[in-house]
């Protein structure tokens, strides 16, 4: 059973703290820039040639996925935090069932990464990108439920570690690996086996490449149909909910 | 009637036993003191009436509900303040409160009103829009009690609610908690290390090691140790003592020129001496057993000197159990 009560305030706290804390927004809208202008503008003049398109146009996509990664992860990761000042404790002994906890934070997760990816979309005119407006809404669309996949991701992350002591290790084995093997920085069909293998298990792949769909359309740098890229999507957001419901109720 | 009932609890982590057949009453209405050093088994018996955790055996009900099976049942019915705070530091009072609020599916139109309430009854309602990070010690815990209350629990559990306070806080603190079975027709079930406090309990229960090891009203477990001590200082101790050792057919000792003697009675002894001795007494005083005397009785140790206990290294042992084990 889901409370809508439980999961209403939960993803109220989420927003006070979000808006309350405008340095975080600023922190969290400083990397994806960064690595656009920075990375990309770099690369542009070495990689373009050999993929047929700006490559500015093709990390865009890979950007706002990466906006979303890092967002979603990181909210869904607070729930260490929570565990770690006993916040979690006092939500574990209200009459609520542990899969509302685990929409709440998901949603809270969705709404503030979808957000900051919304900020960064608004670029895509200074990059040369047409969109019209029902490719901006799919984006916009496509946006949540990568986020909500993720979120989820992040909460079954979480549920294995209890102090913050662990953030680094998430970082620089989960996170980091996640962004660069989900086409975001290079098309996931010219990557070595291995890699490609990999790439392929990775949800966040299947989210980059449903906005390449808006953003690169009929160029042959992508992968999937938008069928199998929602149907992953949608899979893997269920698959991480129920999971992370079950790691929850289970008592000690 | 009976509104919390364990019966032969035990939780294992491992290899270690953190309680062993454990079994209490608590009647509503009353304040229950659950006492003993740290690592004895308090908060291991908390969690599991309040249901974050399930015993290896035993049976714990709560207000008629059984925590393991009914365990949503039995969340609507308690309040609890852990012994680390679990306010969100970043939310204004009110905020927390309402998290709360929402959390326990308060009525909404009910919400702000109650919220209001609980804030004076803890003296916060002026700070209710600050953020919690800039409270005290004392402010966060009594917000915290306050926000314990806010779905009105038949039950409120208090873990070790004076842990780090000062001593003004603290004092208001227990004023204030005192007054809640009358004010909030809510049980009170908490815990303490710090023997004195647990002097305004109805009943106590002193756990050590993990057992229980007695259990009673403050009254009745300070008189299994013997009863109360007189000291009298006179300006003729030796002719005092023999008068004395004559009235109650006692022994009366002398030490520091003082004559001291252990009584059950203290207090309907001392006019008895001032009738028999009278021109001679220059002071007398009268030292009760304290609660501490009964714990170091109990178990031969202070409460406070867990460190050297082998209680320590078992609350390590289930620290590195949990480590391992339970991640959830």
């Amino acid at each position: 059973m889901i409370e809508a009560n439980a999961v209403y305030v939960l993803v109220l706290r989420e927003l006070i703290k979000f808006f309350r804390a405008k340095s975080r927004l600023i922190t969290t809208l400083a990397r994806p820039l960064i690595w656009l202008f920075l990375i990309g503008g770099g690369m542009s003049r070495l990689v373009s040639p050999g993929i047929g398109v700006d490559y500015m146009q093709f990390i865009f996509p890979g950007i706002l996925g990466m906006t979303i990664l890092f967002s979603s992860i990181f909210s869904a990761i607070s729930i260490i935090w929570d565990k770690e000042f006993g916040l979690m404790k006092g939500i574990l002994v209200a009459p609520v069932s542990r899969f509302s906890i685990v929409i709440g934070k998901a949603l809270s997760g969705t709404i503030v990464s979808a957000l900051q990816a919304v900020i960064i979309l608004l670029l895509f005119p200074f990059l040369g990108i047409k969109l019209s407006l029902m490719s901006f809404l799919y984006v916009i669309v496509i946006c949540l439920l990568l986020s909500f996949a993720i979120s989820t991701l992040g909460i079954v992350i979480a549920t294995f570690y209890e102090s913050f002591e662990s953030f680094s290790v998430i970082m620089n084995f989960i996170v980091m690996p996640m962004f660069f093997l989900s086409g975001a920085m290079y098309p996931v069909n010219k990557l070595p086996v291995i890699l490609k293998v990999i790439s392929q298990i990775n949800p966040l792949t299947y989210g980059v490449d449903a906005l390449k769909h808006a953003m690169l359309k009929g160029s042959d740098l992508i992968d999937f149909s938008v069928a199998t890229d929602i149907a992953v999507l949608v899979f893997c957001s269920v698959v991480f909910t129920v999971t992370a419901g079950i790691i929850f109720e289970r008592k000690k | 009637m009976s509104i919390i009932k364990v019966e032969n609890l035990s939780k294992q982590f491992g290899a270690v036993k953190a309680i062993n057949n454990v079994s209490i009453e608590v009647e509503e209405g009353t304040i229950f003191g659950f006492l003993g050093p740290n690592g004895a088994g308090k908060s291991t018996t908390i969690n599991i009436l309040c249901t974050l955790l399930s015993p290896t055996s035993g049976k714990a009900t709560i207000a008629g509900y059984d925590c393991i099976r009914d365990s949503s049942m039995v969340r609507k019915a308690i309040g609890i303040v852990f012994q680390d705070p679990t306010l969100d530091k970043e939310l204004t009072a009110y905020e927390n409160m309402m998290l709360h609020a929402y959390l326990y599916n308060v009525k909404r139109s009910e919400i702000k009103d109650r919220i209001h309430d609980a804030l004076r009854f803890v003296d916060l309602y002026e700070r209710k829009d600050d953020v919690v990070k800039k409270f005290s010690g004392g402010m966060k815990r009594r917000l915290e009690v306050a926000r314990g209350l806010i779905h009105r629990p038949r039950i409120l559990f208090l873990d070790e609610p004076t842990l780090g306070l000062d001593p003004q806080s603290r004092a208001n603190l227990w004023d204030f908690i005192t007054e809640l079975p009358a004010k909030h027709k809510v049980t009170v079930f908490m815990t303490t290390h710090y023997m004195d406090e647990a002097e305004v309990c109805d009943r106590i229960s002193i756990i050590d090691n993990g057992s229980i090891i007695a259990t009673g009203t403050p009254d009745e477990l300070k008189k299994t140790v013997g009863g109360d001590v007189i000291y009298i200082k006179t300006s003729d101790n030796d002719k005092a003592k023999t008068e004395i050792q004559e009235l109650f057919d006692i022994d009366v000792s002398e030490k520091n020129d003082e004559l001291f003697l252990t009584t059950l009675r203290g207090d309907s002894c001392i006019p008895e001496i001032i009738k028999t001795i009278g021109e001679k007494v220059l002071s007398v005083r009268l030292q009760r057993p304290t609660l501490n005397d009964v714990f170091i009785k109990m178990t031969g140790k202070q409460i406070r000197d867990e460190e050297v206990s082998s209680t320590y290294t078992m609350k390590e042992d289930i620290r590195a159990y949990r480590r391992r084990f339970d991640r959830g």
